[in-house]
């Protein structure tokens, strides 16, 4: 019994995190129709400016916005001055279906091999601001700890505040129109090129609350070549594919629904499943129902 | 108030689709632009609206110059375009795509207004409001369309083919419509179309665009009467 | 005539080859060694262009298939003795057998679904080995194909032997491609990465030819991947990580997708890299974190600038560059 509320609390405090990052992939998905697989590398450099926040400032809720700041700029200069310009040029051709997974992989690839070398691959430590020690329970100990209530409540206030702004403000009816049809949306008085920025800048810094949190989450560290960091690379992507790419909704729902089966799979199947495990999910979900648990039913083909 | 257009030039690369052309459009007026395929209304349209460059001339509205301008900070002036083929976004809503005409007016209240406004022009686009734009009829599409420029509160609207690949009897609602709307609002309109015989009849003037000049201007009464006009675009 | 040019072709590859052999009697035990790695790329390379270029995936499992040619060739070698020629058509195999399964799943998948179920896969893979005894753990197993003939001469060293098997390989594997993709099978597929629907309403079974496409490119991929561990020695998870898969794309991406005749390009600037690496730390008197980071950078925005501004390659440029001259004299 124990056990089980255990894993159900690992899984959901995992899952809101990976349900960040799918916001994130979600959000770039929306404004440019491009999944982006730097997102957890550009995840990765944000945590990199909270740890710096931390070491001179000492301060984990000073840490947090800084980080969600950086990320939100360095994604800003991403779709300013690298996306615009591969999204003109690769609008032809025969790889012109594939040049934006490409370059956004070689993105990956450039921003961790840039980290590395400014920071070291060893791990750099961030500390939660409250304690990890899981709550007792009787004679037990839960897996569930201050600071995993405190990742939860972060998430959700950060989930709610986000779909707030999209329902309450135009923005999001912005972000949908400037991805739909461009044009149409120019036409409707929108600055589409604007919307964009705004919806990756918007997506780095939920990428970054979610590099924050995997770190303090795991054992507190954090490098490029961590398990977190692999974690993250896939668990956006896959979580983001759950809930069908385009709905927010969908991406927490997703981001949920992958912490638990992951959870469940190391605690009651086999600890060596960590990896394959995800894998095998999203094989699943684009098997049974390609669309997504809520999902636009064209965008698998899109 | 008026759409001053001198000179106009516009080339796609080496291909010189409006070529030198000028003419002017009194507010409340329905000008009808015809002209066979090709013959540059399309491109017309869309440099009036900031979607192509020209590469020489001017074009005015009420004094704004419309050629260095973005489309979205035209639409701010009160230009309002309907581009060729229906232009809804199909993954949104009917009630998204009105919304969409009233963004950049940030004023939710006027807003709710005006799409009170639209379905009181088009009462079947008020039953479908919640419906994706892409389960709509043809018809019904181009109805949201129009209503969707409609929402931006415009004081000139560029119509691109509104009857493309619509029945007869829908056409002829939409024409009647337009008529209203400029008539009754005072709206100013500048109507391209292929189905010249129904643009003409609605419209004030006409302007007749053959390979991207100006071949005939004048009343759409003597347009219709014109022989040559008649053998050429008319049909009879 | 078309009998002809395709003889042809093939004294062509055994010219090359002879070539090949003569340079690696000349040159030091480095470039030899580097040699090998040219052809062993060479194969890996032509796998990706394989399925990128003519049928519009791009998969990032690659290292997975990889090492499933090497571990399995491994396994064949030190567990059932088989002979060093069958372990590589074991591998090939096993990599196929792979492939068909990740193709099935990808005929159903398009653009950036594939991308992001094979990075899951490339990130999974590898540590699974970590779970089998047989496989070796973290350690890996060796792979030894033993010393050369000596039939060949006392000093023909080790180097020079894996050179010489794997540039027959590459030539062999280049000639069968080549003829593939002339073939109906190529056509088709070329047809299904342009215009999905078209080619489905000519009557191609777009999805039967993506998994055909799959199994070809996993064999080529398995086959390079035991090639691989033989250079090295070892098959190990940590020999196929994430950054060989990126490697490999970036390789493609450089030869052009589109063709393959520009595999060489990218195969040779694969390996080159490290080197070019080295000299610009020494250079700029690099600390250790940049040295060893360096590589990976340079990889990583090649690809970024290739696809950018010569998204089809170079040897696409030069055709479409040439056919453009021609065109301007005719008028
Ligand atoms: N984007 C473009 N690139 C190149 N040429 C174009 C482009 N758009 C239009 N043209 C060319 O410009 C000329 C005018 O086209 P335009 O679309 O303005 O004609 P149109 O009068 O609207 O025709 P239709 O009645 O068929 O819609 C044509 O010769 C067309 O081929
Ligand atoms: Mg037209």
């Amino acid at each position: 019994m124990i056990q089980l509320i255990n894993t159900l609390l690992i899984g959901i405090t995992a899952g809101s995190i990976y349900a960040l990052m799918a916001i994130a992939i979600v959000l770039v998905w929306r404004s440019t129709r491009v999944i982006n697989f730097a997102q957890a590398g550009m995840a990765l450099l944000s945590t990199y400016f909270g740890y710096e926040a931390m070491v001179h400032l000492n301060s984990f809720w000073i840490a947090l916005p800084v980080a969600m700041i950086g990320g939100a700029a360095v994604a800003a200069f991403i779709e300013l001055v690298f996306m615009r310009f591969l999204l003109k040029r690769s609008a032809h051709g025969a790889i012109s279906g594939v040049a934006p997974i490409i370059a956004t992989l070689g993105l990956l690839g450039v921003i961790r091999s840039l980290t590395s070398s400014i920071w070291g691959g060893q791990d750099v430590r961030i500390v939660g601001p409250v304690s990890n020690v899981g709550y007792s329970l009787g004679a037990n100990t839960l897996a569930f700890s201050p600071l995993k209530l405190l990742i939860l409540v972060t998430v959700i206030v950060l989930v709610l505040l986000l779909s707030l702004l999209f329902q309450k403000s135009n923005m999001g009816l912005s972000l949908r129109a400037s991805a739909f049809s461009p044009e149409i949306a120019r036409l409707s008085g929108i600055r589409v090129n604007g919307v964009r920025t705004l919806g990756w800048s918007l997506a780095g810094a939920s990428g970054a609350v979610a590099g924050m949190f995997q770190t303090v989450n795991g054992n507190g560290s954090f490098s490029p070549d961590s398990i977190e960091f692999s974690l993250l690379l896939v668990s956006g992507f896959i979580a983001a594919v759950i809930g069908g790419l385009d709905s927010l909704v969908g991406a927490v729902i997703g981001g949920l629904v992958l912490g638990l089966v992951i959870s469940f799979v190391l605690m009651y199947i086999n600890s060596s499943l960590f990896f394959i495990a995800p894998f095998v999910i999203l094989l699943i979900v684009l098997f049974v129902r390609p669309q997504g648990i809520i999902g636009a039913k064209a965008a698998r083909r899109a | 108030m008026s759409l001053e257009v001198s000179q106009l030039t516009v080339h796609h690369g080496a291909i010189c689709a409006v070529n030198d052309v000028s003419f002017s459009v009194k507010k409340g007026e329905l000008v009808a632009v015809i002209g066979s395929n090709g013959a540059g209304k399309t491109t017309l349209l869309r440099t009036l609206s900031g979607l192509n460059k020209a590469t020489h001339g001017s074009a005015t509205w009420n004094g704004h110059n419309l050629l260095h301008s973005k489309p979205e900070r035209i639409v701010r002036h009160g230009v309002s375009h309907v581009s060729e083929g229906k232009a809804v976004i199909p993954e949104l809503t009917v009630s998204e795509n009105l919304e969409l005409g009233a963004i950049w007016r940030k004023n939710k209240k006027e807003s709710s207004a005006s799409k009170a406004e639209i379905t009181a022009i088009f009462p079947r686009l008020g039953e479908r409001l919640k419906q994706r734009a892409d389960t709509l009829s043809g018809g019904e599409r181009q109805m949201l369309a129009i209503g969707r420029a409609l929402m931006s509160k415009p004081e000139i609207l560029l119509l691109d083919e509104p009857s493309l690949g619509l029945a007869p009897l829908v056409v002829e609602q939409i024409f009647q419509t337009i008529r209203d709307l400029a008539t009754s609002m005072g709206l100013t309109v500048v109507l391209v179309e292929q189905n010249a015989m129904g643009a003409l009849k609605i419209a004030d003037n006409g302007i007749v665009l053959n390979l991207g000049k100006v071949a005939v201007t004048g009343t759409a009464q003597s347009l219709i009467a014109d022989p040559q006009v008649r053998a050429a675009y008319l049909g009879y | 005539m078309h009998r002809f040019q395709k003889s042809n072709k093939l004294l062509l590859f055994i010219a090359f080859g002879f070539i090949l052999f003569l340079l690696s009697n000349r040159v030091d035990e480095l470039r030899v060694y580097q040699g090998a790695s040219i052809a062993v790329y060479v194969i890996a390379i032509s796998s990706i262009i394989l399925l990128t270029g003519y049928s519009g995936q791009v998969s990032l499992g690659h290292g997975a298939l990889l090492a499933i040619g090497a571990y399995s060739a491994a396994v064949a070698r030190n567990e059932f003795n088989v002979p060093v020629v069958l372990c590589f058509f074991i591998a090939v195999l096993a990599a196929a057998f792979g492939g068909v399964l990740l193709g099935v799943a990808a005929a159903r998948l398009t653009g950036p679904y594939l991308a992001g179920a094979t990075l899951a896969l490339a990130i999974g893979l590898p540590s699974l080995a970590n779970q089998f005894t047989i496989l070796g753990g973290e350690q890996g197993l060796i792979f030894d194909v033993g010393f050369p003939p000596l039939s060949l001469g006392e000093d023909f060293t080790q180097y020079k032997w894996f050179f010489w098997i794997s540039a027959l390989a590459a030539l062999i594997s280049m000639w069968l491609l080549s003829n593939v993709l002339r073939s109906r099978f190529g056509q088709n597929w070329r047809a299904g990465r342009s215009h999905e629907v078209a080619a489905q309403l000519a009557g191609i079974n777009t999805g039967r030819s993506k998994i055909l496409a799959f199994t070809i490119s996993a064999g080529v991929a398995g086959l390079s991947g035991a090639l691989l561990s033989m250079t090295i020695g070892t098959v190990s998870p940590s020999a196929f990580p994430l950054a060989l898969s990126f490697s490999l794309l970036t390789g493609a991406v450089l030869s052009g997708v589109t063709t393959l005749s520009g595999v060489m390009i990218g195969a040779v600037t694969l390996v080159a890299i490290p080197e070019i690496a080295d000299v610009i730390a020494n250079r700029i008197g690099a600390s250790e974190r940049i040295t060893t980071n360096l590589p990976g950078l340079i990889v990583s925005t090649l690809l970024i600038i290739t696809v950018l501004f010569v998204p089809h390659g170079p040897v696409e440029q030069h055709r479409s560059r040439k056919a453009k001259k021609l065109l301007q004299k005719k008028n």
